[in-house]
């Protein structure tokens, strides 16, 4: 079934009688060509471009809860391609280059709005560095503008531009970015998934790897036993957990991110907005609430929920930026849990055993990743090469040096 | 977090810096014949458990001592608190 305004008119006339399900609810079959592991937005996404843009068969999406409960239903939604390094910025803008598209794909409403993000900088050198940052954009086909204090206060009127510590000189702007309905991403990326044949399995946790003589043969479950020619990993967040099955360790790290949305609120934010002189960004959501949020609680953590050390840091830095937040109420905080990898840097790589692959160390950016983190899985799954966008993901980059440090600040997981 | 210090008693652990895996106490051998190995894995690969994890955390804003804690990553629920120079000395490293 096709989505389009037509049909919303015709099932509102009819009682709204001829909606079906989005998506099947398969038992699975005894082998597959291709299982992923893990129906998060990566994982679904992994599925749909191997169906579509690898023509594959035979695919299965095993989930242990259901799909899209994870970090795809508990981000900030944001969606940019503002990185520095030439191993992450083409990356990122192929991903954002597939956002803008991704609606007509699926043929699904995600709510792509590319509302604009504006970094703000304090002191001469961030401005400097961001001037670098932009021209590194622009050299790899993205878009960057710098702003002034004036221009930015155009956007963002009330802004406290002159507080005594953090003077906000100005700005830097990627226009194209914005932000996408969550959950309607991993909606969006089943149902397509799922017309195109790719079984959904959900309730069905992965309890160990069938491994003979150094190739996988198929993963032990739940719901039984699943063969399977090639195994695609993708579960972010529990990564040290699903490759301890196959005996692996990994340069990564969980920890714990907290998110916060406020009572809604009238239109007051236009786009997305970061503050330089921490780590802070807040947009607002259609309903009005704003959406923000900031650093990692700093400790390894499995628990979806943090403590209130970090809590106050958020709302420090949230009353500094925007001094007419202090009578907004708080409506809700969650938790959820992160792949810190050792450079802060993501990990899409074969692993030593035949036919099994391994996507995570996400950080805290999987989200604008989802579209290209998919379709340069699924490359890697079908071709066994590296897409040219994501050959510096590799996993034995501790190992020859190759480290990609957005931030530059070395192996220690809980500053990237 | 309450972290109950050996020395000082219950405190913040907002007090407190977190490096990471106490395994960082056991710095490999250099002279080592697979010290390049020993060293790559040392610095990067963690078992990352859920459940009982031992870490390292430094009281900055306090003593300055370093802390092996035994922490449930799962509950946050913290066992154990010990002094990481009395750890590190139990398994033989004289300073």
């Amino acid at each position: 079934m096709r989505y389009s305004g037509f049909r919303v008119i015709k099932e509102a006339l009819t009682g709204h009688r001829g909606w079906g399900p989005a998506w099947r609810d398969p038992d699975p079959q005894p082998a597959y060509d291709y299982v992923v592991i893990g129906g998060g937005g990566h994982g679904l996404a992994t599925a749909y471009y191997l169906a579509k843009e690898f023509k594959q068969s035979r695919i299965a999406v095993l989930e242990k809860g259901w799909i899209g409960g994870g970090n795809v239903g508990r981000n900030t939604t944001i969606v940019r391609s503002n990185y520095l390094l030439d191993g992450n910025e083409p990356f990122y803008e192929f991903s954002l280059k597939l956002w803008e598209g991704l609606e007509q794909d699926l043929n699904y409403n995600a709510m792509m709005s590319q509302r604009g993000i504006i970094n703000l900088m304090h002191s001469d050198a961030q401005r400097d560095a961001y001037i670098r940052r932009g021209n590194a954009m622009i050299l790899n086909g993205a878009d960057a503008q710098l702003l002034d204090q004036k221009q930015v206060l155009e956007k963002y009127p009330f802004l406290n531009v002159k507080n005594a510590r953090f003077p906000v000189m100005g700005g830097l702007l990627q226009a194209r970015a914005g932000t996408a309905r969550h959950d309607a991403v991993a909606w969006g990326y089943a149902r397509a998934a799922d017309q195109r044949g790719v079984d959904i399995i959900q309730n069905c946790e992965v309890t160990g790897f069938r491994i003979e003589g150094g190739r996988v043969q198929g993963v032990e479950t739940t719901r039984g036993y699943i063969g399977a020619e090639k195994v695609g990993v993708c579960v972010a967040g529990s990564s040290s957990r699903v490759m301890a099955y196959a005996g692996m360790r990994l340069p990564i790290e969980s920890h714990v991110l907290q998110a916060f949305v406020s009572e809604g609120l009238k239109p007051v934010l236009p786009g997305v907005i970061t503050f330089g002189a921490g780590h802070f960004y807040c947009s607002q959501s259609d309903k009005g609430g704003l959406v923000f949020g900031g650093n990692i609680d700093g400790y390894n953590s499995y628990a979806s929920r943090g403590n209130l050390p970090m809590v106050e840091d958020v709302m420090e830095e949230a009353i500094a930026m925007f001094p007419m937040l202090g009578r907004a109420r708080l409506l809700r905080s969650w938790g959820g849990i992160m792949d810190m990898s050792m450079d802060g840097t993501p990990i899409i790589d074969k692993t030593h055993i035949d036919g099994l692959y391994f996507n995570g160390g996400w950080c805290y950016g999987g989200f604008k990743a989802t579209p290209a983190s998919g379709f340069v899985y699924a490359h890697l799954l079908a071709t066994d090469t590296p897409h040219d966008t994501a050959t510096a993901f590799r996993l034995d980059r501790f190992h020859t040096g190759h480290m990609v440090d957005e931030k530059g600040v070395g192996n220690q997981p809980n500053l990237h | 977090m309450i972290i109950n210090h050996p020395i000082l008693g219950p405190r913040d652990s907002s007090e407190f810096v977190y490096l990471g895996d106490a395994c960082l106490i056991n710095r490999p051998d250099w002279q080592a014949e697979d010290a390049l190995e020993q060293f790559i894995d040392y610095g990067h690969t963690r078992d990352n458990p859920a459940g009982l994890h031992r870490e390292l955390w430094y009281h900055e804003q306090g003593d300055r001592s370093w802390l092996v804690v035994t922490r449930n990553t799962v509950t946050h629920e913290i066992t154990q608190v010990e002094l990481a120079r009395d750890v590190a000395r139990a398994e033989g490293r004289s300073k």
